[in-house]
């Protein structure tokens, strides 16, 4: 039903990782998947794995609610996975298993598909422990140098904010207007795949409306009380770099630094 | 049709964390004729509860009897029915003209109509819709091919509601009617639902939050306290007792207020809590 619905996947605790500066964890999330693009072979992703799960166990969050983040694209990783089985460019000297598949391929396909898991679940730890508020302020504050060149930072956090608020408060009009169209005998569940989206025509037109009711609502409170934007705004939560986010950010250096140590053969 | 609940019980989010019991062991019956009222404070379950009454809420423990429908938990499920019931027992949910989509009011009126009865030819339609916009006092000829979305907000719930009695239901449930209505648009809203009452719907069930309007219309009230059932019986009997509806965190009707003053005065007052019945009274105190 609509009315579970919930938007992200924030999981509240309180953790080393969640008490992190958001603009701390974007950056690193952004190095973090530099570290798994750089790597160039299974070390590399190997360090990276470990980077991870000890970024989970810091986080409070169980590693099964991050594993669970892979389910929802397990699709496209056995898509790319078998697309490189398939289609691996054969080479002089490869060793084949069976039909097309040629061990190089194999390993190929394993790898692409290992860094796949790897960035979804590098991302699930940053959502799993940033709510969309704290989330969207750093994403404000990062792209803050954007505004020198009349980039409007703040209205593009104000959007997004905005429509993570009203989520929820659509849900369950859309859960309100369906009702109400069963009730007048409407049928949302049978027939033919265009019989189904003609049928969603009485839910969808009652949501617009009643959207742009909001927004207009909205606009006109926001008017009353004066808002203009982001001049002279000050901030209820002020983000703050902390001793904290040094050691998270000195411990992503530390696994570049081995993922490139890693290619190159070194270690 | 004759509804009859016993000991009907809901979870929302059963088996989680969440879980919320919106109804605890609800038995009630209402007679075919009734004018219904169900009040009770935000989230004490009167929603959940009329939405058992068409099926938009299965029924998970109890059992729950519409006329000839069985809803019980433990009764087979059919489609066919299900949509028979649901053209028998209309609702109006809270703010109806929300769920208005057509372009014309004519359509949009129509769409139940042509939900449940997908066989009737288009004279039979025109007809039908055309009755429904005369019951709720819009007349077919101007407002009919008007979009309902250029309308005022009194009208647009006159349309929504005429879009759910155009298939004649027995039985007709409403949600908080006149929320947000003015003063006028109220009367003249319940004028039209005593009307509906005597030409066209058997039953009349409201929830609502206006005492004044309970004790005003309803033949009958149920007060909902967190899922239970916490008196029942006419308006005179469930406001009664001032002390217990302020504890259920509900209001008195103005007239319930102006007895219990008279009679907290020394006048020997008793009246059903109708504006008709206390004049009738004060003139009988006037005659001597």
């Amino acid at each position: 039903m609509l009315r579970d619905l919930t938007f992200g996947q924030y999981y509240p605790t309180t953790s080393f990782v969640h008490k992190l500066d958001p603009r701390t964890k974007l950056l690193l999330l952004i190095a973090y998947i530099t570290a798994v693009f750089v790597a160039g072979n299974f070390y590399g992703l190997a360090a990276s794995l470990l980077f991870l799960l000890i970024a989970v166990a810091f986080s409070a969050v169980p590693l099964w609610s991050v594993l669970k983040s892979v389910k929802s694209i397990l699709f496209l990783v056995l898509f790319t996975f078998l697309l490189n089985l398939f289609f691996y460019a054969k080479k002089e000297g490869d060793t084949t298993l069976f039909w097309v598949i040629t061990k190089e391929g194999l390993i190929s396909a394993l790898f692409l598909a290992s860094r796949l898991i790897l960035l979804v679940m590098g991302s699930s730890v940053l959502t799993l422990t940033t709510t969309p508020v704290s989330l969207t302020d750093g994403i404000e504050s990062l792209l803050k140098p954007l505004s020198y060149i009349k980039f409007p930072v703040h209205e593009l956090a104000l959007i997004m904010s905005i429509a993570l608020r009203f989520i929820p408060t659509l849900a369950e009009e859309t859960d309100r207007i369906i009702r109400a169209q069963k009730a007048r005998g409407g049928d949302f569940d049978s027939g033919n795949v265009f019989k189904r989206l003609k049928a969603l025509i009485p839910i969808l037109i009652p949501l617009l409306v009643g959207a742009f009711r909001r927004a207009d609502e909205l606009g006109n409170a926001m008017d009353a009380r004066c808002y203009s934007g982001s001049k002279n705004r000050t901030k209820y939560k002020k983000l703050k770099f902390t001793f904290r986010d040094l050691i998270a950010a000195l411990f992503t250096a530390a696994l570049i630094a081995g993922v490139i140590l890693l290619n190159n053969g070194a270690i | 049709m004759q509804i009859v609940a016993e000991k009907l019980n809901f979870v929302y989010n059963k088996k989680t964390k969440f879980s919320v019991k919106a109804l605890d062991e609800v038995s009630l019956t209402i007679e075919e004729g009734d004018f219904f009222g169900i009040i009770g404070h935000t989230g004490s379950g009167k929603s959940t509860f009329i939405q058992h009454l068409n099926a938009l809420v299965p029924v998970q423990e109890g059992i729950l009897k519409v006329g000839e429908y069985d809803l019980s938990s433990t009764a087979k499920k059919d489609k066919k029915a299900l949509k028979k019931l649901r053209s028998k027992v209309g609702m109006v949910f809270q703010y109806p003209e929300y769920q208005l989509f057509e372009d014309t009011v004519f359509k949009d009126v129509a769409f139940g109509y042509s939900n449940f009865f997908p066989e009737a030819t288009k004279e039979e339609k025109s007809k039908a819709v055309c009755e429904a916009l005369r019951l709720v006092g819009l007349d077919p000829e101007e407002y009919a091919e008007r979009s309902p979305f250029e309308l005022s907000g009194g009208q647009k719930r006159r349309v929504a509601i005429a879009g759910v009695i155009v298939t004649r239901p027995e039985i007709l449930v409403l949600d908080e009617p006149v929320a947000g209505l003015d003063p006028k648009g109220k009367r003249e809203l319940m004028k039209l639902l005593h009307l509906l009452h005597e030409k066209e719907c058997k039953t009349i069930i409201i929830v609502s939050h206006d005492m004044d309007e309970v004790a005003e219309n309803c033949n009958k009230v149920a007060v909902f306290s967190e899922g239970k059932i916490v008196r029942m019986g006419t308006p005179k009997d469930v406001f009664s007792d001032a002390e217990e509806i302020k504890r259920l965190r509900l209001d008195m009707p103005l007239t319930g207020y102006l007895g219990q003053t008279l009679r907290e005065n020394g006048f020997s007052f008793d009246f059903d809590l109708t504006e008709e019945d206390f004049i009738k009274k004060l003139q009988e105190i006037k005659r001597g």
